[in-house]
């Protein structure tokens, strides 16, 4: 954990405490405990998001289906829970996450065995996936009167004063920690993304490695969809459309290299909180919500033209002069 | 050193040959292949007027294909495309209150596509960043401005004479946009295939640093490009806005993937290198006339957007299916 | 430090670790390998010696499971192997540290050690702290004073090389294959691996030590192979040869290659270039060009000879000196600058970077002339045409037809086309980097014979190779350059196969060492 914090988190958190702290000089009922775990369960789905999403763009990969994929998996689960009322929560989680998982091995396949660009699958399956919506539901929508109270329950009820949902965000955030810092998986995705050709030397499948990343965020996102329909209570063919681009949003502000292979968990984490706390003080301090996605694609632009100005390379050395000071 | 003997041919195949071979011959038999079938699924197909409205599913998206179209051979995207005509009919609509006339109307639409391409085309080639990344980004920029400028409101109002560009008719069924699809289609084909820039084009998209080596000002010729995508989605802003009457911040939502899905139908390498305008321009007439003939079958909206997203990875994996099964 | 007297050299004794018989491997338009045989005794070292292209690295990758060979034969011991995947052979016990970077940035010093096959511990989950301490271990083995928890991206190029020998360490290797292990390496650095090398030697390990350094083969090799143009010349023990021994088999062409004979006349001066420099690639260049002349430029490789010659073309900017054509100072921003003003550029990496290989051989030879061909910005297909058929007739170009895509043709047509592109635009000066590497013996004729023509017709041409014959067949002078430096001039009767080697390596110079030996 002694490098957990490298430049990018460390200027992130600094970001956000000030951001915060900017927030609360005008508006101190921000910053009270009740309102930040709010903040913070807002953001949870954002969260979970940008976990997959980073481990798909340190890949050399892009997900744009996620919102879709949460969509149509959160109208399953809503259609499930009508047609089956008593069926336990953990068979709704099960089937949430089974099902995410099979739409992102569905892109995975696409890139793996056929090598289409990531951008034109999940551009495709983006579509696909939210009109599948339709088709199912008749264009209808799920209300809250319809889901039972377990379903509905279940992300509301609170641990230790923090609602399941959150405590989600977190568990999900420790378990990819751990995936990528401790498994021969998440090591690779780093492997694949930064040196492909490099990767072939020491034994990787490049494909193999980016399918699974993109089936990490197709359970991921799987999840999402039950905990965001349950939450808002409501399932119906365009929720959270535009979603994946906030999530890429996250990514790239928390340092996720588009390139690939560079970039941390954690920065993604705090990305995503950024994102998170611009939104909901956007209302607090009297701004439109209009202004939200003006500002999450700003802020793309903005972190992607960041991250190539720190990532740039530089040549090669031949003259030892310039090693020399290279090594000082 | 050479004998007349072994003299090189120009041609291995005549040009004709070569065409009718092509993937543009394909795609045209299946084109009229969709016509035929249209026009006995449906009793109305078959009527001029239905047919010229038809071509509204088209036009728009097509002017801005054919620009995609080179970026994508040049090895380029812009996913922006549709924000761009959602930021240029805000523009216009908020241009109302100042009563700038029809012909100011449409230089604010295209004058503001302009600005648009020329933002993108700097970040990819003034900062070198990934073009994808980049018009993600001002996918949510553009479009997130006009959510500012018009929240939940729309502009409406536009003056009787712009309406021509989106509802007018030059002759009996042939409508203004048509026309001017048509004339882009010949310029767009001139420009890619018969010109020193549209050559500069295809080996940039082969090989760039090749084409750097060779003497091209890859960066040069690559800002052209956005410059030229941004103006035509701003054409396309200001006919689809005159058309439809009214700006909201929701118009034009998903053209991205329609037109990508166009351009590569057409035979594009979405890698880069290849594609032709003849190819994009009759994959604007297969993708319209899907969709008329599926909503002349009461087929919704979105569950066309399927097939749209199925075209756009069939298209693409298929060819490479047949490879793996021919070993 | 003197060679240590190998009690096994004589006859090699024992049973070889590896043996490849009949190795062959074919890429479009080249055999990179054919039916080449090897093998590698335990506690030896083994030399593979050969000039670029002759098929070192494909041996290291065909032994790496990189590669699959198209025939041929692999044993262990005796027991016949297939590759498959890297993993395979790394399982094997065949390890490489490779010329090319296989690092990666990003992990840890550890974790490049060690990815593939980590240690793992609860959970299956890898275990850092013994990983750690395991490359500690290794790390401390070759007096390598790295913490395995370094991101890799902290560390100097030397330093990333000593991860890399780390890594091929990190297995329990029979066959350690070294593919230049010194090119990146400092005075005292190299010391240091070559103790290791002797250690890996007493452990009873096989090593295939890839050299362009003479000195350092006669010091630690116990027997060499040699492979000129992707076929095995010569095999046997070092204590029977000398080094003109092996330069002979290496460019063993000196003997069946003819060069074209060319008079040493020539022009007025057309290119001028005083105190050049880069920041990080070449300092203090002055060379002066004459029309007619064929200026080589040998060195070896990333001696930044092609660094040099690319900043000429305006690919990279100099940060200082000047540039003159025909007397006139001129700044070059872009290679469209450099074309106008005279000068191309026929780069090495001919398939990145000279040819566009999916257009056809026409739009190829025309797209730095389209200026010409066209009016008015207009394409004329019929003036196209005229002018490839003009320089395809006159470089002999064999081709089905000439709206043939380049990438279909052979590597040594490919270079052709790649000339005429630049002949056509009526240049002054023309750079060749390494023209015929990887091509044909005919074609390499063929394009020798043409820069003959050319000299003559009063073009200047400046020509880097890494191939001695090449050299001192072509030119009328010659530049050596090394570590970004230009080494030396020779000309006349100082120019010779020793004296270019001595020069390029910088062993036993005549003048003082300007740069070897780097006080740490």
């Amino acid at each position: 954990m002694r490098r957990a914090l490298t430049s990018r988190e460390a200027l992130l958190v600094g970001v956000i405490l000030s951001l915060l702290a900017l927030i609360a000089s005008r508006f101190p009922a921000f910053v009270r405990p009740a309102n930040l775990v709010d903040v913070f369960t807002d953001t949870a789905p954002l969260i979970i998001l940008a976990l997959g999403q980073a481990v798909v763009i340190l890949t050399r990969c892009i997900d744009l289906s996620v919102a879709s994929n949460l969509a149509l998996t959160g109208m399953v689960c809503a259609m499930l829970n009508v047609a089956y009322p008593g069926l336990p929560i953990p068979v709704i989680l099960l089937v949430a996450l089974a099902l995410g998982a099979l739409l992102g091995a569905f892109n995975g396949v696409l890139v793996w065995t056929l090598g289409i660009p990531p951008i034109v699958v999940t551009l495709g399956t983006l579509t696909i996936y939210r009109g599948l919506i339709f088709v199912m539901s008749d264009g209808e929508w799920v209300n809250a009167h319809e889901m039972s109270a377990a379903f509905t329950g279940f992300p509301r009820a609170e641990i230790f004063g923090l609602p399941v949902l959150a405590w989600i965000a977190i568990a999900a955030t420790v378990v990819l920690l751990i995936v990528v810092a401790r498994t021969p998986l998440g090591r690779a995705f780093y492997a694949v993304g930064g040196n492909p050709n490099a990767a072939v030397y020491t034994g990787l499948d490049v494909g193999k490695t980016q399918f699974w990343a993109f089936v990490l965020s197709g359970t991921l996102s799987g999840l999402c969809g039950y905990l965001w329909v349950a939450r808002y209570a409501v399932a119906y063919v365009d929720i959270a459309r535009g979603f994946e681009l906030e999530v890429v949003a996250a990514c790239v502000i928390g340092g996720i290299a588009i390139a690939g292979g560079a970039g941390t968990i954690m920065g993604a984490v705090l990305g995503a909180l950024f994102l998170g706390i611009i939104k909901n003080a956007l209302p607090v301090v009297g701004i439109s919500p209009f202004w939200q996605l003006a500002i999450s694609g700003a802020a793309i632009v903005i972190a992607v033209a960041f991250n190539a100005r720190a990532g740039r390379r530089k040549g090669r050395l031949i003259l030892k002069r310039a090693e020399r000071e290279a090594q000082a | 050193m050479s004998d007349t003997s072994r003299r090189i041919p120009d041609r291995l195949q005549s040009p004709g040959l070569k065409a009718l071979k092509s993937w543009e011959s394909l795609l045209l038999a299946v084109a009229i292949a969709i016509f035929i079938t249209n026009s006995f699924l449906s009793p109305y197909f078959l009527d001029a007027w239905n047919l010229s409205d038809a071509t509204f599913n088209f036009t728009e998206k097509a002017m801005i294909a054919f620009a995609m179209a080179l970026l994508i051979i040049a090895g380029e995207i812009d996913l922006s495309v549709a924000s761009i005509i959602a930021l240029a009919s805000t523009a216009m609509g908020y241009a109302l209150q100042f009563d700038v006339g029809t012909w100011g109307l449409v230089a604010i639409g295209l004058g503001t596509g302009l600005l648009c391409g020329a933002f993108n085309g700097a970040l990819v080639t003034g900062l070198g960043l990934p073009s994808i990344v980049v018009t993600i980004g001002t996918m949510s920029l553009f479009r997130g401005i006009s959510y500012i400028v018009l929240g939940d409101q729309g502009f409406r109002g536009y003056p009787p004479e712009f309406s021509f560009f989106g509802q007018g008719y030059v002759w009996w069924v042939i409508s203004f946009e048509f026309v001017l699809f048509a004339v882009l289609a010949l310029i767009y084909y001139v420009v890619l295939h018969r010109t020193n820039f549209g050559r500069a084009i295809y080996a940039i998209g082969n090989n760039p640093t090749g084409a750097l080596f060779s003497g091209i000002r890859v960066d040069r010729v690559k800002f052209i490009l956005f410059l030229l995508t941004g103006l035509m989605a701003g054409v396309a802003a200001v006919c689809l806005t005159a058309r439809l009457g009214s700006t909201r911040p929701t118009i034009a939502l998903g053209w991205e993937l329609e037109i990508v899905t166009m351009v590569v139908l057409g035979g594009v390498n979405i890698l880069g290198g290849s594609g032709s305008i003849p190819g994009v321009v009759i994959a604007a007439f297969v993708i319209g006339l899907v969709t008329f003939g599926l909503g002349l079958l009461n087929v919704p909206g979105i569950v066309m957007s399927i097939f749209i997203g199925g075209l756009l990875i069939g298209v693409i994996a298929l060819p490479r299916l047949w490879a793996m099964w021919r070993g | 430090m003197q060679q240590l007297a190998p009690t096994s050299t004589a006859g090699h004794s024992g049973d070889p670790a590896l043996t490849l018989s009949g190795i062959t491997k074919t890429f479009p338009g080249v055999k990179a390998l054919n039916a080449v045989s090897l093998e590698l005794y335990p506690g030896q070292v083994t030399a593979l010696i050969g000039e670029n292209g002759a098929g070192k690295s494909t041996i290291v990758k065909v032994l790496t499971g990189i590669y699959r060979p198209d025939a041929g034969q692999m044993s262990v011991d005796g027991q016949p192997v297939r590759f498959n995947t890297a993993q395979d052979a790394t399982e094997t016990g065949i390890t490489a540290i490779h010329q090319e970077t296989v690092l990666f940035d990003e992990l840890s010093v550890a974790e490049n050690i060690f990815i593939g096959h980590a240690p793992r511990g609860r959970f299956g989950l890898i275990d850092t702290a013994r990983m750690h301490a395991k490359a500690a271990e290794i790390l401390d083995r070759i007096d390598a004073p790295l913490d395995p928890a370094t991101p890799l991206k902290d560390l100097g190029i030397a330093n990333k090389h000593l991860v890399a020998i780390a890594r091929a360490l990190s297995v329990d290797a029979r066959v350690v294959i070294m593919d230049e292990p010194t090119a990146a390496l400092s005075q005292k650095e190299i010391e240091e691996l070559y103790d290791l090398v002797e250690r890996l030697k007493s452990e009873g390990r096989s090593i295939l030590f890839i050299s362009h350094k003479f000195d350092e083969i006669f010091r630690i090799a116990d027997r060499y192979v040699v492979f000129r143009d992707g076929e095995h010349v010569g095999a046997g023990s070092m204590a029977d040869v000398t080094e003109a021994d092996l330069v002979q088999l290496m460019v063993g062409r000196a003997v069946d290659q003819i060069f074209p004979d060319r008079p040493h006349a020539t022009g007025a001066e057309v290119l001028r270039i005083d105190n050049l420099a880069h920041p990080t690639e070449f300092e203090d260049i002055d060379l002066t060009l004459n029309a007619g002349e064929i200026l080589g430029v040998y060195g070896l490789v990333g001696a930044g000879r092609s660094e040099l010659m690319q900043a000429i073309f305006g690919i990279t900017r100099p940060s200082g000196g000047t540039i003159r054509i025909d007397g006139v100072e001129t700044v070059i921003r872009s290679p469209a600058d450099a074309i106008a003003r005279g000068i191309v550029y026929v780069p090495e990496d001919r398939g990145k970077q000279g040819a566009i290989l999916g257009l056809p051989i026409f739009q190829n030879v025309t797209l730095p002339s389209l200026g010409r061909t066209s009016r008015a910005g207009f394409l004329r297909l019929a003036e196209e045409f005229a002018l490839a058929r003009g320089y395809a007739d006159r470089l002999d170009l064999r081709a089905a037809a000439l709206d043939q895509d380049v990438g279909n043709l052979s590597g040594g047509n490919q270079q052709k086309v790649v000339i005429a592109k630049w002949l056509a635009t009526k240049p002054k000066v023309i750079i060749l980097d390494e023209p015929t590497k990887g091509i044909d013996i005919g074609s390499k004729a063929a394009v020798h014979a043409f820069m003959a023509e050319l000299a003559a017709e009063g073009l200047a041409v400046i020509m880097v190779s890494s191939e001695i014959p090449e050299i001192l067949g072509m030119s009328d002078r010659v530049i050596v350059m090394r570590e970004g430096l230009i080494a030396t001039e020779l000309t006349g009767a100082d120019l010779t196969p020793e004296t270019l080697v001595r020069h390029a390596a910088g062993i036993r110079s005549q003048a003082p060492e300007r740069a070897a030996g780097v006080v740490q």
